[in-house]
């Protein structure tokens, strides 16, 4: 299916073993006359941790929205190329993207628990949404995206209460155990541990290693230590062009490009 | 600048400093005297009255100048009744219109409605009462009142003579056109208000654009929200000419809203020019003072729940 | 996955987007009439007299109201002479001087202000200036204006004053310029067109009141020679014409309104205009 071989991959002989969840072709957003996203092409493997790098304001964040759609609430915002999801061209003519969000979930840089909601409604609200009124099956989801958050045993005695009595670390948690609930085949992560401190970061790292079991995971980090330690490949993005893209450790120990081992050793950024 | 010159030029500023701080705060300070000039001012017109009437005057509903007797309660009740009415036609149309204008209507059309309903609340009470007397209460008379009584008669609100026109209901209707601006723009600040996150939060979720205004708009915003129906309910209340000019202005407590009827405001309106002697005048500007503690205590219902409902959300967002 | 109900939440969404606007065609609906209505029976209605004859007796016919007409700009401003210095000059407390738990009174006490009925107004400074003076005035009328605008102006005054960067006061500050100066010279300056905007739309505001002058200012079917004497105001001719049983000041009823209507959207679409500028010189 893919039409055109990818530069950055073919260059790695990437092989992904679960295959290949998304792959993107010529993508670039322009923000009104800004083209902040430059023909990027690059592929994510299935059931395994992507981590995006670069400098701030390089695209990283612009990137991570395309492919949900999300760029779309912007007005100013246009995007051109070809995204597919499993084979299934999210930009189709006819394809909501309130049906690419349910397939490609989103946890953000500042956790957004919904202020109103109860822990437990704030995990189902999405299945709320699709329909799903059985009571029993939603607790069942709970206590499984709650597990898979790992926060199950810090709330279980209190699912009732207000999403925005946990701590911030928690909060970002019950986030993304909100975003697993509707069990999305992709999870974007922008920046999920900026905001946070070092043990609650750690928490956060630990999940993430966990749910590559079962979820592709797409995360932003700004965080060199997080990219090495918790993914599996890295792409490395400069002002909007995706400059290499390949095996985690191959980006940190040996990377084919000067800007790419400038910038993860960290003499800028 | 040499040492020298630099100490008396420093004191001279300092003395320029406080002399124009002092000057600014006392005219601040013009707010508290306005308010105490105005509760002032309506209890010193009201004595004659409320000696004369005590607390009867609040629950009698006789309104009779000629044989000077006075009774709050007809307005009172009209003011109520005309302010139920606006606020029940109001608060659903500029709610959703502030949803509209906020969530779901395409960019384009967004400003262009926006400086419309701007312009709305310019449009003068008594331009919006001339309007009420000549277009839209021939329009209630016919075909509005016979078809409602004809549909609904059988509620006593509906009942009675509908070739007045001149009524409680149309009072009510006039209240409403005049405070659907106010609630609309304040609610449209309150829902701008909410932090764009917890939209992404629920368009991340796959939700509808309405969805998204149900569970991450509205439910955030529902305080902000109520806060802008009682100001818009503090403006209903006092409300003075257009209602004057289409209720009817009758002293009488009913249950149809075809009749005539009066408000607080309204009666002060039209009578107080024509009130002679010790009684009559005080009364009217004991009808002051309580549309005056009515009306503010609305108010200050109203701020408090818009102050703190911006408290958290007024921090500048990153 | 579930997707069962997709149809039924797309219907929802589009169900909700219909009836909302045309809740929004509902509200902009009236502004539409009465704007119709003021052209067809207004705008024809007027004529060269309208503008420079005093009214005409009942039964006459022809007249206009250039009393009324130049009332309604002397009643403003003498509201803005009283208004607009004590609004002004109490906003820049509350920006420059601000922080207190003071201030915090302050615009509380303008906010509730703001929600005082017209009418009381009118009431209140029947008492206070029209029984000493022994009968309405137009100096009460202007007074009466001039006392709504005040927490109007200091509001918006307050508003506009913080919005020009901390930087050019700390930057005049630091050049050793006195508190009061930088004050004068570069905040108020700098903000000076979000100020006079806020005093248009405040005149703009009670331009159009009638409750406050109906005791106050009182009318006058002729010319008041002195700030002593009642005086003519459009709104109140509105009011008094419009409640009267005769065709003929009807007539001129719907004129005034279209006039009056004309200076009030005039102003509030002109310091749009003013407004935008500012905006973009700021991006
Ligand atoms: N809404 C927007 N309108 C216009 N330009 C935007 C918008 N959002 C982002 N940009 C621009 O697009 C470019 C890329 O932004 P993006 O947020 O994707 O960067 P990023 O790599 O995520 O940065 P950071 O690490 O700081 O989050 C930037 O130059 C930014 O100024
Ligand atoms: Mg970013």
């Amino acid at each position: 299916m893919p039409a055109t071989p990818n530069p950055a991959t073919a260059a790695t002989g990437l092989n992904f073993p679960a295959g290949t969840a998304l792959t993107a072709r010529g993508l670039s957003v322009h923000f009104g006359r800004n083209k902040v996203l430059k023909e990027v092409s690059i592929d994510i493997a299935a059931k395994a941790v992507t981590a995006i790098i670069g400098p701030s304001g390089c695209g990283k964040s612009t990137f991570l929205r395309a492919l949900n759609r999300m760029h779309e609430l912007n007005p100013d915002a246009r995007m051109e190329g070809d995204i597919r999801l499993f084979g299934d061209d999210i930009y189709a003519r006819g394809v909501e993207p309130v049906i690419v969000r349910r397939r490609v979930g989103m946890v953000f840089q500042k956790s957004n628990p919904f202020p109103t909601m109860s822990i437990a409604e704030n995990v189902t609200v999405g299945l709320r949404l699709n329909g799903l009124r059985d009571k029993k099956l939603l607790a069942e989801r709970i206590e499984q995206s709650l597990q898979m958050a790992a926060l199950w045993d810090e709330v279980k005695d209190r699912l009732n209460a207000p999403a925005i009595s946990l701590s911030g670390g928690q909060q970002q948690r019950l986030c993304i155990a909100r975003a697993l609930a509707v069990q999305p085949e992709v999870l974007l992560m922008d920046e999920p541990a900026s905001a946070l401190d070092p043990l609650a970061t750690q928490k956060i790292e630990d999940l993430i290693v966990h749910l590559k079991k079962d979820y592709t995971i797409v995360i932003v980090t700004h965080n060199m230590q997080q990219a090495a330690r918790s993914s599996d490949y890295t792409a490395f993005f400069y002002l909007g062009e995706l400059i290499e893209f390949g095996p985690t450790a191959k980006i940190f120990t040996n990377p084919s490009q000067k800007r790419t081992e400038d910038y993860v050793t960290g003499r800028f950024g | 600048m040499n040492p020298a010159n630099r100490q008396p030029d420093r004191a001279k500023s300092q003395h320029g400093d406080s002399a124009f701080k002092w000057l600014t705060l006392a005219m601040a300070l013009v707010i508290f005297v306005l308010i105490g000039l105005i509760g002032f001012e309506l209890l010193r017109g009201a004595q004659v009255s409320m000696h004369k009437f005590g607390w009867r005057f609040l629950v009698s509903s006789d309104w009779d100048p000629v044989n000077d007797v006075y009774g709050a309660l007809p307005a009172i009740f009209g003011t109520v009744v005309s302010s139920l009415i606006a606020l029940i036609i109001a608060v659903p149309i500029s709610v959703a219109t502030a949803v509209y204008l906020t969530e779901l209507a395409p960019q384009w059309l967004r400003q262009p409605l926006i400086m419309f309903i701007e312009l709305l609340a310019a449009v003068p009470s008594v331009i919006l009462g001339l309007w009420g007397i000549f277009v839209m209460v021939p329009f209630l008379r016919d075909p509005v009142f016979p078809f409602l009584q004809k549909y609904l008669g059988f509620l006593p609100l509906f009942k009675g003579p509908t070739y007045i026109g001149s009524s409680m209901l149309a009072g009510g209707i006039i209240v409403a056109i005049m405070i659907i601006p106010i609630i609309t723009s304040v609610s449209r600040e309150i829902l701008r208000s909410v932090p764009g996150l917890q939209r992404e939060a629920a368009y991340a979720l796959g939700a509808t654009r309405w969805e998204v205004t149900r569970i991450a708009v509205l439910s955030y915003a529902k305080k902000g929200l109520f806060g802008a129906v009682i100001l818009g309910l503090g403006r209903a209340l006092g409300e003075t000419m257009a209602v004057t000019m289409v209720i009817g202005n009758s002293s009488q407590i009913v249950a149809s809203l075809f009749a005539p009827a009066n408000t607080l405001a309204s009666v002060i309106a039209s009578e107080f020019n024509e009130a002679t002697g010790p009684i009559y005048p005080s009364a009217l500007f004991e009808l002051g003072l309580v549309l005056l503690g009515v009306t503010v205590l609305v108010n200050i219902l109203a701020q408090l729940l818009l102050k703190t409902f911006a408290g958290p959300s007024v921090k500048p967002q990153h | 996955m579930t997707v069962s109900n997709h149809n039924w939440r797309k219907f929802k969404n589009a169900f909700m987007q219909t009836l909302t606007f045309v809740c929004a065609i509902l509200v902009v609906l009236p502004l539409v009439l009465v704007f119709y209505h003021l052209v067809k029976e207004g705008f024809s209605a007027l004529n060269w007299n309208f503008f420079t004859k005093l009214p005409k007796a009942v039964g006459e016919h022809g007249g206009g109201m250039v009393n009324a007409i130049a009332g309604t700009f002397i009643l403003l401003l003498q509201a803005a002479i009283f208004g607009v210095p004590i609004g002004v000059l109490g906003g820049v407390y509350l920006s420059e001087y601000g922080g207190s738990k003071l201030n915090w009174w302050i615009r509380f006490a303008a906010d509730i202000l703001n929600g005082v009925p017209s009418i009381t107004w009118g009431v209140v400074v029947y008492g206070l200036l029209v029984v000493p003076m022994h009968g309405p005035s137009a100096l009460a009328g202007g007074i009466v204006l001039g006392m709504m605008m005040i927490p109007l102006v200091m509001r918006t005054t307050e508003e506009v004053l913080q919005l020009v960067p901390g930087g050019y006061r700390e930057a005049a500050m630091a050049l050793g310029i006195a508190k009061w100066k930088t004050t004068v010279q570069i905040v108020i300056r700098t903000a000076l067109k979000g100020i006079v905007t806020g005093v248009l739309l405040a005149l703009s505001r009670v331009a159009g009141e009638t409750a406050p002058l109906i005791f106050t200012a009182f009318g006058n079917l002729g010319w008041a020679h002195k700030l002593t004497e009642p005086i003519a105001a459009m709104p109140l001719l509105i009011f008094n014409y419009a409640i009267s049983p005769y065709d003929d000041w009807h007539r001129q009823a719907w004129a005034g309104a279209f006039v009056l209507l004309m200076l009030v959207l005039a102003i509030n679409v002109g310091v749009r205009f003013l407004t935008r500028d500012r905006f973009k010189q700021k991006a």
